[in-house]
């Protein structure tokens, strides 16, 4: 598995209407094989949205995903991506270890790869528990163990460090960058900006629209704030200030 | 289909099930314990000679109506539980097949519906004396087969509920209605036409001619055979149409 010259992720002029809203409107991106990418955004800019049509479980209504050159969801793309809900979606009365083979299972994975993957979250200790019984920040990673025990060539994940506390945090953040470095494509929603300098490029969305794709120097340098909260923010306003003035 | 996908389901089901010996117990032990009450229920019936007792009837026929009743709950719960806790649109992510996904949960219940029709057959043998003059081995067959029915029409109906206490609500639709028509209470030729014409699309009743038919011949029939092709056509027509309700791509 080499690097691919090809991009990873391929999004044009995405539409996504549910029910009235329009929840995104013409996005327009692409991303490269092998990085972390953040996506970051307030809560109801549509991110977790976006990472839906990217796995292909989000009905679209305009536009294209492509992944690895392929339709996003199509039957090909089963064994390359992994998608880790914001809400762990784990088999709450069984074991960490039965969650973890069980979904590995379903990608051919065996006993020790289950194992591996268990191990990679610092459930090792853990894996006999029922999951019922785990604390909050233990019982998420069991879901982020489940999409790692098939070894995805994409890895998407929607908010995967709410909820733990630093070290864990960092010990996570550790792996996404050896993931990457392995070729994995990493996919990360946050909406904790500290965070967004752990990624290679960052995709800032609001009300649903795609207000930049840039890495977190440029984010710094353009929201004119080493803070990249404080810098978000300055983009923000700018962008309220452009559309008043263009209205 | 694959059948280690399929395989891995019914084993994750039954793991799930394992982790809840109550659950285990009711479905055990709850079929011999209201066979009990049918039994005393008719104790003191007077019969003219050569009548059969009622407990020949009306037991055998509660022999295949509980893994029915059983199996619907434990399915409509546990999917609307895979529905809403995201487990299965993360499963519909994966390369699982449709089909292995509704023949895993098929497998797993129907062997703890073979294991509740065996407590419950051997308790209605030898405890309280069923006397039918075919194999009992057939008895658990219809018993395995309306539990799959079961299974089939849980599935389907957690489509439509929201929440656990919606899915229960779907009982008296689909369960009452087959219990009351299914030639318990009264034989279906003697219905008046509008019933009988229900009872015979119902699945349940032909579960219950395929009994009277074990019960009164000691080798197996041609309407047994029969009955039983109609219920497997059932049971396959529900899976079909509880297919679509797995949906990989919501709005």
């Amino acid at each position: 598995m080499g690097h691919h010259a090809a991009p990873s992720v391929e999004v044009r002029a995405l539409h996504v209407l549910r029910g009235k809203t329009m929840v995104l409107t013409d996005v327009d991106f692409s991303i490269p094989t092998g990085r972390i990418t953040g996506l970051l955004g307030p809560s109801g800019s549509g991110k977790t949205t976006l990472m839906r049509a990217i796995v292909g479980v989000q009905r679209i209504t305009s536009g294209s995903v492509q992944v690895m050159n392929r339709a996003a969801g199509s039957p090909e793309l089963r064994h390359e991506v992994g998608y880790v809900t914001q809400a762990p979606s784990v088999y709450r009365d069984l074991s960490v270890e039965d969650n973890v083979r069980y979904f590995g299972a379903m990608h051919g994975r065996n006993r020790a790869q289950a194992k591996e993957a268990i191990d990679a979250v610092g459930l090792g200790g853990l894996a006999k528990r029922r999951t019922a019984d785990l604390s909050g920040g233990q019982f998420s990673r069991v879901s982020l163990a489940c999409a790692l025990v098939s070894d995805p060539r994409l890895l998407i994940l929607d908010e995967p460090t709410v909820g733990l506390d630093p070290v864990l945090r960092a010990e996570l953040w550790e792996r996404f960058a050896r993931l990457a470095a392995d070729g994995t494509t990493l996919i990360i929603s946050s909406h904790v900006m500290e965070e967004a300098s752990h990624c290679d490029t960052l995709l800032l969305l609001r009300e649903g629209r795609l207000l930049a794709q840039l890495t977190p120097d440029e984010l710094r340098l353009r929201g004119a704030a080493d803070d990249l909260e404080l810098a978000f923010l300055h983009m923000i306003k700018a962008d309220i200030a452009g559309r008043a003035g263009a209205a | 289909m694959n059948p280690s996908m399929l395989g891995a389901t019914a084993a994750r089901v039954l793991r799930q099930l394992r982790g809840d010996p109550r659950s285990i117990a009711l479905i055990l032990v709850v079929p011999a314990v209201l066979l009990a009450f049918v039994y005393y229920l008719f104790e003191n019936e007077t019969l003219p000679p050569g009548v059969p007792r009622t407990f020949n009837r009306v037991g055998l026929m509660m022999l295949a109506i509980f893994p029915f009743v059983v199996m619907f709950l434990v399915t409509s719960i546990t999917m609307l539980r895979e529905r809403t806790s995201g487990t299965l649109e993360r499963l519909l992510t994966t390369p699982i097949h449709k089909a292995d996904l509704l023949f895993g949960y098929a497998l797993a219940f129907s062997i703890m519906a073979a294991l509740q029709s065996l407590v419950a057959t051997a308790v209605a043998y030898w405890v309280f004396g069923l006397d039918i003059k075919g194999n009992p081995g057939w008895v658990v067959v219809v018993a395995v087969l309306n539990s799959v029915l079961g299974v089939a029409l849980g599935l389907l109906c957690s489509a439509f509920a929201r929440t656990e206490f919606q899915a229960v609500q779907f009982m008296p639709v689909v369960v009452i209605p087959q219990i009351l028509l299914c030639g318990l209470f009264v034989p279906r030729d003697q219905m008046n036409s509008v019933l009988e014409l229900i009872s015979n699309v119902l699945p349940l009743s032909y579960s219950v001619d395929a009994l009277q038919e074990i019960a009164a011949h000691t080798t197996s029939t041609a309407t047994m055979a029969a009955d039983l092709l109609v219920m497997v056509g059932f049971v396959l027509s529900v899976l079909l149409l509880a297919s679509p309700t797995l949906r990989r791509r919501t709005p």
